[in-house]
């Protein structure tokens, strides 16, 4: 099987958020950067269990700058064959699609995996615009998967319960929790990413109509409240009269 | 006009739909046009959604419609947005709103934000949005410059507000695509609102010491008409269910209420619950930092704490 993983690079999730002085952009003095924990912990080694079974090549995608290549190594050191990064700022979701599904077009992929989303801007528009642009069924919020021959039995997660879908690939996946279990690389592992192949590819032009203007910091939360935990009557009164959320 | 995907379930509209319809309907206001909604499969009641302000209510009332395919929905309601001339198309960021969201985008080729949270602002041909990002730890703002834009709204990000009477309902005759994916089974828990729609959840983690004494918080979400959740460790060692999960990796909620009883608050679990409106923890340790992002805290013990709270609801309700 020919299996292409998705991979995205977010803030730590407890990286502290500071803003540039124009509050366009983030301050990125001391943000620690992951590679996404549902691209990493779900989607890649779910990729490697189906190889690891049925035989055939993992290869990550990433949309970034040169910097991104120690993330791309640690997914490579995971266990991944080989790397593909598309050498530009990834700006919006749509051009981030349009670069992957560039790629993807014409390799004849069996399986593209994603996680379900980032964990710093939430969309989870990506897998279901790549699916899209390549004209394949999408399946989301994957949390099991199945995999005989080309056809897939998957668990995708729904409001209260999941569903089980059918489906032939080719086709897009996006991994929920409980998709597979985490794995922490180890020193062969690492050694062995050191030589695995990363391709660079310059970026296709996209016109994009999403742009980002720029960013708060919500407001302070005020101090918690507390109340003497003999008196829970008084809890409830502030729960109905102050926060009326009772 | 403003076009409004209203997602139903089993044939009844959830919240959710009422939600989008009504920040359609304030969209439309804002740009001087029509709020009109989308209603696809089989449903109940679809003129209903008139009151929340959907002028027109456009029904494709094909049964194929009914089982789920992010591909064959997002066809059906792209089309029907193209038909109808439609300049801003809202959906829900559910499950299957987010399945469809970015095909929307790709195949109206249009600006799109998926997760936002407060009413766009019209500049122009410019409409801007913002959502909340980093966990909670910032807003982003966003502007789509495009001709045809694309929405999906968080839930519970605003009340849905009766405005009007009955809508007119109208069937759209657009073909529906073969599906190229099969629905096998759909498992859901009954009874209970699900997590991601609840407006009163009470969670609880490993200060219960034992899946054993869950039988206090039970009652307390069963007093209160709440549903109950857990927080990752819990979830780990099976004391309760996967699905009650929530945080970072589990599900990220916004209830008007959160109550968090004997979890201590490490960032992971915030991300996924700090947009709830109100948050109460109860925890015996003052320095649990769950406390920072906490409206209102109880220190003490919660085998005593949990009994008497919901004692106190059970007298609050008898009363009101």
């Amino acid at each position: 099987m020919k299996l292409l993983v998705c991979v995205s690079k977010t803030p730590d999730t407890t990286t502290k958020i500071a803003l540039s002085a124009d509050a366009k952009a983030l301050d990125t003095n001391g943000v620690q950067y992951i590679l996404n924990p549902y691209d990493e912990w779900y989607a890649l080694v779910r990729a490697l269990e189906l190889k690891e079974a049925q035989g055939g090549t993992v290869t990550l995608i990433n949309v970034g700058p040169v910097t991104n290549d120690a993330i791309i190594r640690k997914g490579l050191a995971i266990g991944a064959d080989d790397a593909v990064r598309i050498n530009a700022e990834p700006t919006s979701a749509m051009y981030v699609a349009q670069q992957i599904a560039a790629f993807a077009k014409d390799a004849a992929y069996d399986v593209i995996f994603l996680g379900k989303e980032t964990i710093d801007y939430n969309g989870s528009e990506v897998g279901a615009m790549i699916a899209e642009l390549l004209d394949m069924p999408f399946i989301s919020y994957a949390s099991h998967m199945d995999m005989n021959g080309n056809i897939a039995t998957i668990a995708r997660d729904i409001e209260g319960g999941t569903e089980a879908v059918e489906v032939h690939a080719p086709f897009v996946i996006s991994a929920a929790k409980g998709l597979a279990e985490q794995r922490i690389p180890n020193m062969k592992g690492i050694m062995m990413a050191k030589s695995k192949p990363l391709a660079v590819v310059e970026p296709i032009a996209v016109e994009e109509a999403t742009s980002l203007v720029g960013y708060e910091l919500p407001k302070p939360k005020s101090a918690v409240k507390l109340i003497d935990p003999d008196n829970m009557g008084e809890l409830v009164r502030l729960l109905h009269e102050e926060a009326k959320v009772v | 006009m403003v076009l409004v995907f209203a997602e139903s379930q089993k044939g009844q509209f959830k919240k959710a739909a009422f939600e989008a319809v009504t920040y359609g309907y304030k969209t439309a206001q804002a740009l001087g046009t029509d709020c009109a909604a989308l209603v696809l499969g089989t449903v109940n009641g679809t003129e209903m959604l008139g009151k929340y302000g959907a002028n027109r209510i456009y029904h494709i009332a094909d049964s194929s419609l009914d089982q789920f395919d992010s591909q064959v929905h997002a066809t059906v309601v792209a089309t029907a947005a193209q038909q109808l001339g439609a300049q801003v198309v809202i959906l829900s960021h559910s499950m299957n709103g987010k399945a469809i969201t970015g095909r929307l985008a790709v195949r109206l080729n249009a600006g799109s934000v998926a997760g936002v949270n407060s009413l766009p602002v019209v500049e122009g041909n410019v409409l801007k949005v913002k959502k909340s990002v980093f966990s909670g730890k910032a807003i982003a703002e966003f502007a789509m410059n495009s001709s045809v834009k694309v929405l999906s709204l968080t839930g519970n990000s605003l009340p849905p507000e009766e405005v009007g009477g009955a809508g007119m309902v109208e069937t759209l005759a657009i073909p529906v695509p073969a599906s190229r994916t099969t629905v096998k089974d759909v498992k859901r828990i009954e009874g209970t609102v699900p997590l991601p729609e609840a407006e009163l959840v009470v969670s609880a983690g490993r200060g219960m010491k034992g899946p054993e004494n869950w039988a206090i918080v039970e009652e307390l979400a069963d007093v209160l008409g709440a549903t109950t959740a857990c927080s990752r460790p819990v979830a780990d060692a099976h004391w309760r269910p996967h699905h009650e999960h929530v945080g970072q990796t589990g599900i990220a909620i916004r209830p008007n209420l959160y109550i968090a009883i004997g979890i201590s608050g490490a960032i992971q679990h915030l991300a996924g619950v700090n947009n709830s409106r109100t948050i109460v923890v109860i925890n015996k340790d003052p320095e649990a930092p769950f406390f920072k992002a906490a409206d209102y805290g109880v220190v003490g013990d919660l085998f005593e704490v949990i009994p008497k709270l919901t004692e106190a609801f059970r007298e609050f309700k008898a009363q009101s």
